[in-house]
């Protein structure tokens, strides 16, 4: 397979030009490869949204949409999930500039914050619905709300683990191959989630609050 | 031996209906364009292994051949024709013979609902006010048009000599149009699995002329059974009849409340039952 | 809550197939308890056989840890052979259920009934067909590509051991509780608890995960391999074909396994958190999982059958000595297969109520994928004309498939005709129908692919005369076991039914159940060839590593391969790489200069998280929570551990490497170049013979 363009000027996040070509070569795939995984995972949240789409009007009965959500906090959840798409863009700026490990670990720690806080605000939205009684159980329509958005939620949480784990091994290893890889992956599964969320914002809160 | 070539007189090929019969007009169709189809592969397959075998010094050899426009053009276009030819034909009998769409004969159609249950099925006559399990019997040469739902999990009701299968499902209704066209014993199945009794659940149908037809509500009516939320909950729990058993008179509206869900099925207290005896 | 219940969760004496079969000793009954009897003898007899040849260190650092790919792929046949043969026995037995019970119970209950019908489906699908495919891929398509393993080899592991999990876990069903009644595909609402609050519907749940997770690892494995791993100069179109049809398939996992996933959780959404999502009330839709199943099981039958479609094209240009006829059009035909696999689904439920609008469009889209199928049928008919066709076991197993599998073709769009389906599905017609695509279609491909290349993995042929009595098996086996389904299926005759009531099916049944004792002895004969082969092996070695003077790049190393593949990669200018060396001489070189390679080590972090995940999932279908979190936390214990490891490859110095090439290359020096008449003679040492022509 020829290449026509040197692998340091396809990968914005890694400095690779001083790397074995065999090395650059499988970082290439490693990177591609996570991808396409995170294209299985698009699948998945596309028929939970297709799903949703169905069981919009199955409240039986119960709450509704415009009846729980709570459009404040769902915004300052946004705000706070998209500014935490942005310290860690931060964190993949300063690793690819071979910035040491300080700074990437000290914005990694911010991105952990904002993203404990959208998790926070999220499951204290979900306690306050359960007290409202509007319970998966309750409804297909709640049983689809919750997957949806718990699934998101699910993804955040191990995002905010492995951003945890990204620290420690940057402590440990410093911003060597494997680590600046994982940081890479690890950025696509956070943006990514970061999409999924406008989705979910658009589809699920917006629209749940037309009436 | 030979009661097995009767085999094929239980099903659509012996159609006792104008929906089956269509049917079986487009099977035969159908089946012919394909061997049309599949017997040149049928025929070349051999053909073509044989004499290109390695002892036959006798046929060519041209190892690096690979590639005719003649043969790509004969191995694309006529398919990619047959295909299209089917799919006219495909789209105007799934129009005709949509399940949904009314047998077209001139008289009214007669009105039977149908619900399924575990392992048994319902046929209430809404207009003659009677209801019947596990037999159905039907005028001949009148349309019938069936509302079908389910009181437990998603069935599908077939009567192979008469029309196609339509699936059940709670809450929910479905809807199948047909029509006998000679007097005669035909049966139907469920074919979507249900449990323990799911190969027990087939029923028989009698045509029967107008007349026959008739007579046979009116003795109906004098059952003293009566179709009401209480008989059907008893009737909505799991189990096998040995015989078919006719009601007498129908509560107004039970379909309805049936199919949306507003009766509980007797298997849920079956259930309970179960559980708290162990 | 006793400690007992806490350690247990809802397993009791009577979840023992054994307890439940003593207590209420019917037919049905004793027959499940020899089931799980076999099972857990079978197992008990091989952990002992190993223990007492004391292969446990050589089965776990050889194969068990292994991260080659030949080896994982090796090991996916393997553990498909066994599943394979339980599921071949559950068919033959269903099939003399049927023969005998007319107006009569025969010899097994309806539920015990609805468990064969739903294990063998699920086992064949799943536990056989992806891992036969998973591991002719794994060992064939890296050496076709050049490339010295598959992308992620830690993740095949992983991969592996997951499917093997499953299968354990399909195992333990015959022991502990009882498998699913509700067949492969587990419509709600039925499976749920409503109506089935036992742990049949959560053994399949939990044990379809396991495979569809290491399926969809496998697809992403498999798709960046093919398209980051082939060596240079192999552009797209140099691929040979069932490189091909690897990727496309891989694509196909990587969107098809996604809405398994989504379906079967949502299942046990419903079934362990009391959701909504399929029930009968509260707002479940049960057309929205049949939708979801649909979406992948179409896909996957795609998946099942392309990879054989590659091997006949492999198969069939190799055993006529030619190049593949319309390798361009095979190309395209593939790929439109694999995009219109996505546009049929709604076929498998004409019956469900939409419109004659909507049925009509899934059933011309079902008929178009006929023609690229066709398409390719006739390709491999001008594969051969003009060729020199050697009728070996795995050409004789390809024209049974072109004529059998048309047949099923012809079936097929019948059935994709709305108003035909509203007659016959779910009656044995299209039982008759699919096993008519993946009899012929899958398995006969797998049986040549696993001929095919048995030489190149293990050094020696297999026996041609055990594999032509294995045809005689197969091939009418499934004539007599199928055709009769589809006059039943014509007469009205429904599917998966334990009992029936009509004299005149006798007859058929019978046939049928002949047809079924065939295709077991074909099973049999296919395990007696491997022993028969491994006995006389000294007869048929083949070192030098070409058997079949065949075209593609796996062909011009050693038989076994050295675990790095290839001594030095190829640059591959022109489609049948080999071929052309072979003809312009070019062939059989030392290298200018040899390189380090460098290898993954072995890691047993794909048994690890793989067994884990299987305990993870059976706490799950039984409720031991305690469980259930302990496999979890190993397996993500593994996973993150791994992450830390920064030592994780050895290298192989150049110079061993150039030793074991020369020694190959003397090898071939000495070998003695055959003519096709001689390939299965002992004179075949795997060197053809060049003929200029």
């Amino acid at each position: 397979m020829s290449e026509t363009t040197e692998p340091e000027l396809r990968h914005a996040g890694l400095n690779l030009a001083d790397d074995a070509r065999e090395l650059r070569e499988h970082v290439e795939s490693d990177v591609f490869g996570f991808w396409v995984f995170l294209m299985s995972d698009a699948v998945v949240f596309a028929l939970l949204f297709a799903i949703y789409g169905t069981m919009r009007h199955a409240t039986a009965g119960g709450p509704d949409a415009a009846q729980e959500f709570k459009f404040h906090s769902a915004f300052w959840e946004t705000a706070l999930l998209l500014t935490s798409s942005f310290s860690y863009g931060m964190v993949s700026l300063l690793t690819k500039h071979g910035r040491g490990r300080l700074w990437p670990l000290a914005l990694l720690a911010v991105t952990f914050c904002l993203g404990a806080g959208f998790l926070k605000m999220e499951i204290h939205d979900f306690v306050t619905m359960f007290h409202d009684g509007a319970t998966p159980e309750r409804s297909g329509y709640l049983s689809s709300f919750f997957v949806l958005v718990g699934m998101h939620g699910f993804h955040v949480f191990s995002g905010l683990t492995w951003i945890v784990l990204m620290g420690i091994q940057l402590v440990v290893f410093g911003p060597d191959e494997r680590t600046k890889v994982n940081l890479i992956r690890l950025g696509l599964f956070w943006h990514f989630l970061d999409v999924v969320w406008v989705v979910i914002f658009s589809v699920v809160y917006l629209q749940g609050l037309i009436r | 031996m030979l009661t097995g070539c009767s085999v094929l007189s239980r099903g659509f090929l012996a159609p006792a209906g104008p929906v089956a019969a269509a049917e079986r007009h487009e099977f035969f169709f159908v089946g012919a364009v394909m061997l049309l189809v599949i017997g040149p592969v049928l025929l070349l397959t051999p053909i073509i292994a044989w004499h290109y075998r390695l002892a036959n010094t006798k046929s060519a050899f041209r190892p690096q051949w690979g590639f005719s426009w003649i043969l790509e053009g004969l191995i694309w276009v006529p398919p990619t024709i047959i295909v299209i030819v089917l799919a006219v034909f495909l789209v105007g009998n799934t129009v005709r013979l949509d399940p949904y769409r009314p047998v077209p004969l001139s008289r009214p159609p007669l009105q039977v609902q149908v619900v399924a249950l575990d392992w048994k099925w319902l046929f209430i006559y809404p207009e003659q006010e009677v209801a019947s399990v596990n037999q159905l019997i039907l005028p001949v040469g009148r349309p019938v048009h069936f509302s079908l739902t389910s009181g437990t999990v998603m069935q599908s009701l077939l009567m192979p000599r008469l029309a196609g299968q339509i699936y059940t499902m709670s809450g929910m209704t479905t809807q199948l149009n047909l029509a006998i066209s000679e007097p005669g014993t035909y049966w139907g199945e469920n074919t979507q699995f249900n449990g323990d009794g799911f190969q027990d659940q087939k029923f028989q149908i009698l045509g029967v002329s107008s007349a026959d037809f008739d007579r046979w509500v009116s003795s109906t009516r004098q059952t003293p059974t009566v179709l009401d939320d209480k008989a059907y909950q008893n009737l909505s729990r799991q189990s096998v009849l040995p015989h078919p058993i006719a009601f007498g008179s129908v509560e107004a509206g039970i379909f309805a409340r049936i199919s949306h869900q507003t009766i509980q099925p007797g298997y849920v207290s079956q259930h309970q039952d179960a559980k708290s005896h162990g | 809550m006793t400690i007992w219940h806490f350690l247990l969760g809802h397993l009791t004496w009577d979840s023992l197939v054994f307890v439940r079969a003593w207590r209420d000793p019917t037919t049905s009954e004793v027959i499940g308890g020899c089931a799980g009897g076999i099972a857990v003898l079978g197992a008990m007899f091989l952990f002992g056989l190993i223990t007492v040849l004391g292969k446990w260190r050589y089965l776990w650092t050889e194969w068990m840890t292994s991260l080659d790919h030949k080896k994982i792929g090796i090991m996916y046949i393997v553990f498909a052979g066994i599943m394979l043969s339980r599921a071949l026995i559950e068919a033959v037995l269903m099939r003399t259920q049927q023969a005998v019970a007319i107006n009569n119970p025969g010899l097994v209950a309806p539920d015990h009934f609805a468990q064969l019908f739903s294990t063998h489906g699920t086992i064949m699908v799943f536990f056989v067909g992806m891992p036969l495919l998973t591991g002719l891929i794994n060992f064939a398509m890296p050496l076709q590509i050049g490339s010295r393993d598959v992308a992620f080899p830690y993740m095949n592991s992983i991969s592996l051991w997951l499917t093997v999990g499953g299968g354990i876990m399909m195992m333990a069903s015959l022991v502990l509780g009882q498998f699913s009644t509700g067949g492969w595909s587990g419509y709600p609402p039925y499976t749920e608890l409503a109506f089935n609050d036992g742990v049949g519907p959560d053994y399949w749940i939990w044990s379809v995960s396991l495979s569809s997770l290491g399926a969809l690892m496998t697809g992403i494995n498999f798709a960046v391999t093919v398209y980051k791993f082939r060596a240079p100069g192999m552009r797209w179109m140099r691929m040979p074909l069932f490189a091909w049809t690897s990727i496309c398939t891989a694509v196909l996992m990587i969107f098809a396994m996604p809405p398994l996933t989504v379906a079967t959780l949502l299942l046990a959404a419903d079934r362990y958190l009391g959701m909504h999502f399929f029930t009968n009330t509260l707002g479940g839709n049960m057309m929205n999982f049949v939708n979801l199943f649909w979406l992948f099981g179409h896909p996957e039958v795609y998946i099942l059958i392309l990879p054989p479609f590659g091997i006949y094209s492999e198969v069939v240009a190799a055993y006529s000595s030619k190049e593949l006829y319309g390798y361009t059009s095979l190309v395209i035909a593939t790929t439109a297969i694999a995009i219109l696999s996505f546009t049929v689904w709604l076929h498998h439920f004409f019956t469900m109520g939409q419109s004659a609008g909507i049925n009509s469009f899934f059933g011309i889209m079902t008929m178009a994928i006929g023609i690229p199928t066709g398409v390719k049928i006739y390709d491999w008919i001008w594969t051969m004309f003009w060729g020199e066709v050697r009728f070996t076991t795995p050409l004789l197993f390809s024209l049974a498939f072109m004529i059998t599998f048309v047949i099923g073709g012809m079936t097929g769009i019948i059935l994709a005709t709305p108003p035909l389906d509203y007659m016959m599905h779910n009656t044995l017609f299209l039982v008759a129908h699919f096993h008519n695509m993946l009899i012929p279609g899958m398995l006969y491909g797998v049986i040549a692919g696993y001929y095919y290349w048995f030489p190149k993995a293990f050094g020696f042929r297999l026996s041609e005369r055990w594999g032509r009595i294995a045809f005689i098996c197969w091939v009418p086996g499934f004539y007599l076991a199928f055709m009769p389904l589809y006059v039943l299926g014509a007469a009205g005759v429904a599917r998966r039914t334990q009992e029936l009531f009509d004299p005149a099916f006798r007859p058929w049944l019978i046939v049928a159940l002949l047809g079924a004792f065939l295709l077991l002895a074909g099973l049999a004969s296919l395990f007696i060839q491997l022993y028969v082969s491994i006995k006389q092996r000294h007869t048929t070695q083949v070192p030098v590593g070409d058997p079949w003077d065949a075209r593609g790049l796996e062909w011009s190393m050693s038989a076994p391969p050295p675990e790095y593949n290839f001594a030095v990669l190829p640059e591959v200018t022109r489609r049948d790489a080999f071929y052309w060396q072979k003809k312009s001489n070019a062939a059989y070189r030392p290298a200018d200069h040899y390189e380090d390679i460098t290898l993954p080590k072995n890691s047993m972090c794909g048994v690890s998280v793989g067994l884990s995940m299987t305990a993870c999932f059976f706490g799950l279908v039984w409720h031991t929570w305690w469980l259930s979190v302990f496999g979890f936390v190993v397996a993500l214990g593994t996973v993150i551990a791994r992450s830390f490891m920064r030592d994780v490859n050895r290298i192989i110095p150049a110079a061993k490497v150039a030793a074991q090439d020369r020694r190959w290359l003397e090898r071939v020096g000495a070998a003695v170049p055959i003519p096709r008449q001689l390939e299965l003679t002992p004179e075949n040492e795997g060197l053809a013979d060049v003929r200029n022509d």
